[in-house]
């Protein structure tokens, strides 16, 4: 809602307050003013000139040459504008005078022809085209004939001024009105509200004469009223009006639609003038479209209906599609000359349907969907009529034709000054309570001991007592409620197991010196179907989507993370370690979801690049598996779940066939680890990546191995170095895990400590060479339990790996 | 012999001074004190010796012995400390050149903020929990006092998946989820964090994926002037201990009174600068006293129950916190960017 300040003025007495003071106040008050606009900052030196000769510049066809009394000064300008004639009062703009946008206008020479300063049009003056009245969209502005040579011209057009620009929110639909900004203001400052003027005559013939109406959907449209107006002279509206019109947005079209656009903007209510004449019959009925049913919208559309639409109709055609458009047939036009002025309380829910469907969002619409004063409406008629008395010269007939299914009595809300206090933490009287409502104009009245509030159609939005504490709590300053803490009973706050081993899980990805990244969890759907943990049933799609590429969730975290390192790439950052947890969406076999899709949450990364340098003395490393490798055994040892998880070579097809494994926890595939395909990394345009993605729901869930002491050892350990040469296909896991075996309870620890392959060994063959570490934590080992021990790990080697110690 | 023995000791200090490595003194001493040495040669012929002669000699000769020992030692020690002395000094090194970089990744800024605040509330008496991110239609709205035809739902234009089901737009319906699950017994103190998606085209200010903080605290009794108590510990303890909050009206469908939280400018102090647009003031949080429509849909009973919710923006907090001024670096993951809050 844009709210002109010297309009609001006419409504409620706020003359001492600037423009600024008032929006501080509605802001404070919980009515936001969003932006002030001055009109016409800055703007100076301009002002109403007489134009005395107008004649054709000897040059040029399209300027004219003009001489213009400016009181001050009588000036020769050249203008362009079409519409320039002698006699007229024009906004002039003379040497030194400052346009909005700071452009300065001095004396210049136009085709051989001085011209001492500018003849304006309402554009020049900052006005939005858009806004512009037709006549004057191609040419100057012309002032009415009673202006005054030499004064001001932007007071003149009443530009001097600054508009309120009002966020509204959703509950106080009241304030799409002057009236209900005053409503607002005066209860604020504790003032009174001015109504404006509704008086005009009748004539002895009765509207009722002409039209009769006949509501089939009181439900929707539970007030219907017309009044007629008879011989109208179509013209343009007052100047004044005109520009009150601009400052709220609306562009001028004549007397008789500014009308009802300004009366629209006074009361908030929308109205609608039909051309009685064009209307085809003398009847109206408010009804249901039928399914299919066609009209024409005002704005040449032809619109087809449905029967959740509703309709005014001349008792047989649609006429108009209530609350939102009128119809073209029966439009007022120049010609017209009599009226049928429609007042109506239309339902919010079927405006905004039809509003909805047919993509019309009108300044009739806007304020039907959010809720209008059902009260207020006879009386928005009747100020419309008055103005088309006076500026249409209009004959209002006698009385409205109207249906009426209004509830007969106002919401009554019950409360207390205690309950509200109690609510708000506040000690407020019930005086102040009372005062409070007086200045809100809700009658109020102390009862029994409580307080009854009447609840006037202006303010749908109070339904409850809470609503009443938000009122006495705004009014009187929310700075005045105490700071208190909860007196109930402490609980205490914590993280639950999973929270602490998430967190955990970070810090230990951080100090293995991976960024977390976090990504857009919607994505296109060619992502949607790559890299995947698990193959899904189903994905979910997101129904309108806002482009291909956030088209439906993410299946798997990696695409975008690999999307990432692209990025990164892309801007000569070339190593890249990214890690992101967070969750993966499954939907259903066939794409419907019958219920919501599961969310498992992931764990990802990817690492490309040099991992570990140290340039200057030589250093360098690429990462490669056993580097992410790491990661995922320190990970899981952070998480204590190492000892159950096995790595196990992977078949995913977008990973490299010799470099990649898939992950399992006792037993459970848990994710996979490797190298990208080189298809895949070509994709992201990316040089050997590796990656990484887990299932952490099963992680998380699995008990952690608790952490319990172990004595430290008192007695000496013996080492014993083997190298062992053994077939290359002969997985190292697999040879270590012959030797845990059969190294039995005195084989403490084992490592591996070299591999080798090449010369001094047959081809086919690999050396593998681990240090085996013996102890007994209760006494000192002799030799020979050691080489009893460690003749068996050898024997074993032997038998089950083939194993031959290497010469 | 006396004379000889004089000048045997001089000789044998001149050869110690003159001796410039372990091994050369070494030689001297086997040259002057061996069993085959001058000295014992010397010592040899004492028989020829008067008997009152004899025992000088004897002195004078181990005195000799002994200055010769004592020289050598000294002498020796000079030079192992020299030779220690040139082998540091050739080991030394330039101690400007950078040392190993210990690797060490970056928090998410959005991960900092949140943990942070969890923190600052569970401090509190609050728990943290979580919710899913398709939302039923119900929760996400209805049961946040939102029917299907409230105005307040055009506010926040949203991804459906199907005609019930959509990306939540807000972390609100964790509230009424962990409610019924106290099946009307209070008091409930969470905070939620989590992401929320609106139909909104990214910019600098907007991104159609975002992540909120909510809070909820209900108990019999609880009063509005509990929420900006609670509010302002909260606000000290993440913005500063100097600051202070101000409450300005607003509107929630799911709060009634629903109330803006601005904190006081912390660049100027409350006198208006840049940041604050010159009113003093940084709008961080939405609040208000929890709707009975809302209670009583989570099963509470709200003549016996009351209740307050807030809810915050987490981009706005790291924004604010950090001086960040585009909301797509948060989703962009530059590593340059994240590189940043390592310390964070
Ligand atoms: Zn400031």
């Amino acid at each position: 809602m844009l709210v002109s300040y010297q309009w609001l003025k006419n409504y409620v007495d706020i003359e001492d307050l600037s423009a600024e003071d008032a929006a501080e106040r509605l802001t404070r008050g919980g009515v936001e003013v969003d932006m002030l606009h001055n009109r016409t900052e800055g703007v100076e030196h301009v002002v109403v000139g007489y134009v005395e000769e107008c004649s054709p510049h000897p040059e040029a066809d399209k300027l004219s040459v003009c001489v213009v009394d400016t009181k001050s000064a009588k000036r020769t300008i050249v203008c362009g504008a079409s519409n320039i004639r002698a006699g007229q009062k024009v906004v002039t703009a003379e040497p030194g005078a400052v346009l909005p946008g700071g452009i300065e206008i001095t004396t210049t020479t136009l085709r051989g022809q001085e011209s001492q300063g500018m003849i304006c049009s309402l554009q020049e003056l900052g006005v939005e085209q858009k806004l512009v009245a037709k006549e004057y969209q191609d040419g100057i502005y012309v002032l009415p004939d009673d202006a005054e040579v030499g004064a001001d011209a932007v007071a003149e057009i009443g530009l001097r001024d600054t508009v309120l620009e009002l966020d509204l929110t959703p509950n106080r639909p009241d304030c799409l009105s002057m009236l209900g900004v005053a409503y607002e203001m005066a209860a604020l400052l504790d003032r009174d509200v001015i109504h404006p003027d509704t008086a005009h005559k009748e004539s002895a013939e009765h509207a009722s004469d002409h039209v009769s109406v006949q509501v089939d959907v009181p439900k929707d449209n539970p007030f219907y009223g017309v009044k007629v107006v008879k011989n109208i002279v179509v013209g343009p509206s007052p100047q004044w009006m005109q520009n009150r019109l601009t400052a709220a947005g609306i562009r001028p079209i004549s007397n008789v639609v500014d009308i009802t656009n300004y009366v629209l903007l006074e009361y908030g209510q929308p109205l609608h003038a039909f051309d009685l004449d064009r209307l085809g019959s003398s009847e109206i009925l408010v009804r249901r479209a039928g399914e299919g049913e066609e009209m024409t919208t005002l704005d040449g559309e032809t619109r087809t209906l449905s029967s959740e639409h509703m309709v005014i109709t001349n008792g047989k055609e649609p006429v108009a599609l209530a609350g939102v458009m009128g119809g073209a047939s029966s439009e007022v036009q120049d010609d017209t000359t009599a009226v049928l002025l429609e007042a109506a309380y239309f339902q919010p829910a079927r405006v905004r349907k039809a509003s909805r469907q047919t993509g019309i969002r009108s300044e009739s619409s806007i304020r039907f969907e959010k809720g209008i004063d059902s009260g207020r409406v006879e009386e928005a008629a009747e100020r419309a009529a008055s103005l088309l008395e006076t500026y249409a010269g209009g004959e209002v007939l006698q009385g409205s034709v109207e249906v009426d299914h209004r509830p007969a009595e106002n919401k009554k809300i019950e409360t207390s000054a205690g309950q509200l206090n109690g609510l708000l933490g506040m000690n407020l009287s019930e005086d102040d309570m009372l005062s409070i409502f007086r200045r809100l104009r809700l009658p109020a009245s102390a009862e029994k001991g409580g307080i009854k509030v009447e609840v006037p159609t202006r303010r749908p939005d109070l339904e409850r007592e809470v609503d009443l504490a938000e009122e006495a709590a705004r009014l009187y300053g929310y700075e005045y409620i105490p700071t208190t803490l909860p007196s109930g009973v402490t609980t205490p706050g914590f993280l639950t197991d999973r929270q602490r081993r998430e967190r955990h899980m970070r810090r230990f990805l951080e100090s293995a010196g991976l960024n977390e990244a976090l990504t857009y969890t919607l994505t296109s759907r060619e992502h949607s179907s790559r890299l995947q943990l698990h193959t899904l049933p189903g994905k979910v799609d997101v129904s309108l989507p806002m482009s291909e590429e956030r088209s439906t969730m993410r299946t798997s975290l990696l695409p975008q993370l690999l999307d990432t390192v692209q990025y990164n790439r892309n801007r000569q950052i070339n190593d890249a370690a990214l890690f992101e947890l967070g969750s993966i969406f499954i939907g259903e076999p066939g794409g419907t979801l019958t219920k919501q899709p599961q969310e498992k949450t992931v764990l990802a990364a990817a690492v490309t690049g040099w991992w570990d340098t140290h340039l200057w003395q030589g250093e360098k490393k690429k990462a490669d598996f056993f580097v992410i490798k790491g990661i995922l055994e320190g990970l899981f040892n952070e998480l204590g779940v190492a000892s159950e998880v096995a790595f196990v070579r992977s078949s995913q097809a977008e990973l490299h066939p010799g470099r990649s494994a898939d992950i399992y926890l006792n037993g459970t595939y848990a994710g996979f680890t490797g190298q990208l395909h080189p298809s895949v990394e070509k994709e992201w345009d990316l040089k050997e990546a590796y990656v990484f993605q887990l299932d952490m729901d099963l992680i998380l869930s699995y008990d952690a191995v608790s952490v319990f002491y172990e004595t430290v050892p008192r007695y000496p350990a013996v080492t014993r170095d083997i190298a062992l040469v053994v077939d290359n296909d002969v997985p190292a896991g697999k040879v270590e895990r012959v030797i845990r075996e059969a190294g039995g309870s005195l084989l403490h620890d084992i490592s591996l400590f070299d591999v080798y392959q090449g010369e001094n060994l047959s081809a086919g063959k690999k050396s593998l060479a681990f240090s085996l570490v013996y102890l007994d934590p209760d006494r000192t080992l002799t030799d020979e339990e050691v080489s009893r021990a460690h003749d068996n790990v050898l024997k074993r080697l032997e038998e089950e790996v083939s194993a031959e110690l290497r010469k | 012999m006396i004379d000889r023995l004089q000048e045997l000791g001089r000789e044998a200090l001149e050869e110690i001074k003159q001796a410039d490595s372990v091994k050369a003194l070494e030689s001297v001493r086997v040259k002057y004190l061996g069993k085959k040495g001058p000295i014992t040669e010397v010592l040899r012929g004492m028989g020829q010796l008067s008997e009152e002669e004899r025992p000088k000699v004897g002195q004078k000769a181990n005195d000799v012995r002994e200055e010769i020992k004592e020289k050598l030692e000294e002498k020796t020690e000079q030079l192992e400390k020299a030779a220690i002395d040139e082998k540091l000094k050739a080991e030394s090194i330039d101690i400007t050149l950078p040392g190993r970089e210990v690797k060490q990744g970056a928090r998410h800024p959005l991960t900092a903020v949140v943990e942070e605040i969890e923190d600052i509330f569970v401090g509190l008496g609050f728990q943290v929990t979580k919710g899913p991110e398709v939302e039923t239609d119900q929760y996400n709205f209805e049961k946040l006092n939102l029917p299907a035809e409230h105005p307040a739902r055009d506010m926040q234009d949203s991804f459906y998946v199907t005609t019930d089901m959509l990306l939540r737009t807000q972390t609100s319906p964790v509230q009424a989820r962990t409610m019924e699950t106290f099946e009307g017994q209070g008091p409930v103190k969470i905070v939620c964090p989590g992401k929320v998606y609106r139909r909104d085209d990214d910019d600098a200010t907007h991104s159609h994926q975002f992540m909120q903080i909510e809070g909820l605290y209900v108990d019999k009794n609880v009063q509005m002037s509990d929420l900006k108590g609670v509010l302002e510990a909260f606000v000290q303890k993440y913005f500063g201990a100097d600051r202070s909050i101000r409450l300005r009206p607003s509107f929630f469908p799911f709060t009634e009174p629903s109330v803006e939280v601005d904190v006081s400018c912390g660049i100027c102090g409350g006198k208006g600068c840049r940041v604050c647009k010159y009113s003093g003031w940084i709008e961080v949080l939405g609040a208000g006293m929890i709707h009975p429509n809302v209670l009583e849909m989570s099963g509470f009973d709200p003549e016996i129950y009351t209740g307050f919710a807030f809810g915050m923006g987490v981009e706005r907090f790291a924004m604010l916190k950090y001086g960040i001024d585009d909301i797509r670096h948060f989703y962009t993951n530059d590593i340059r960017f994240l590189n940043q809050f390592k310390r964070a």
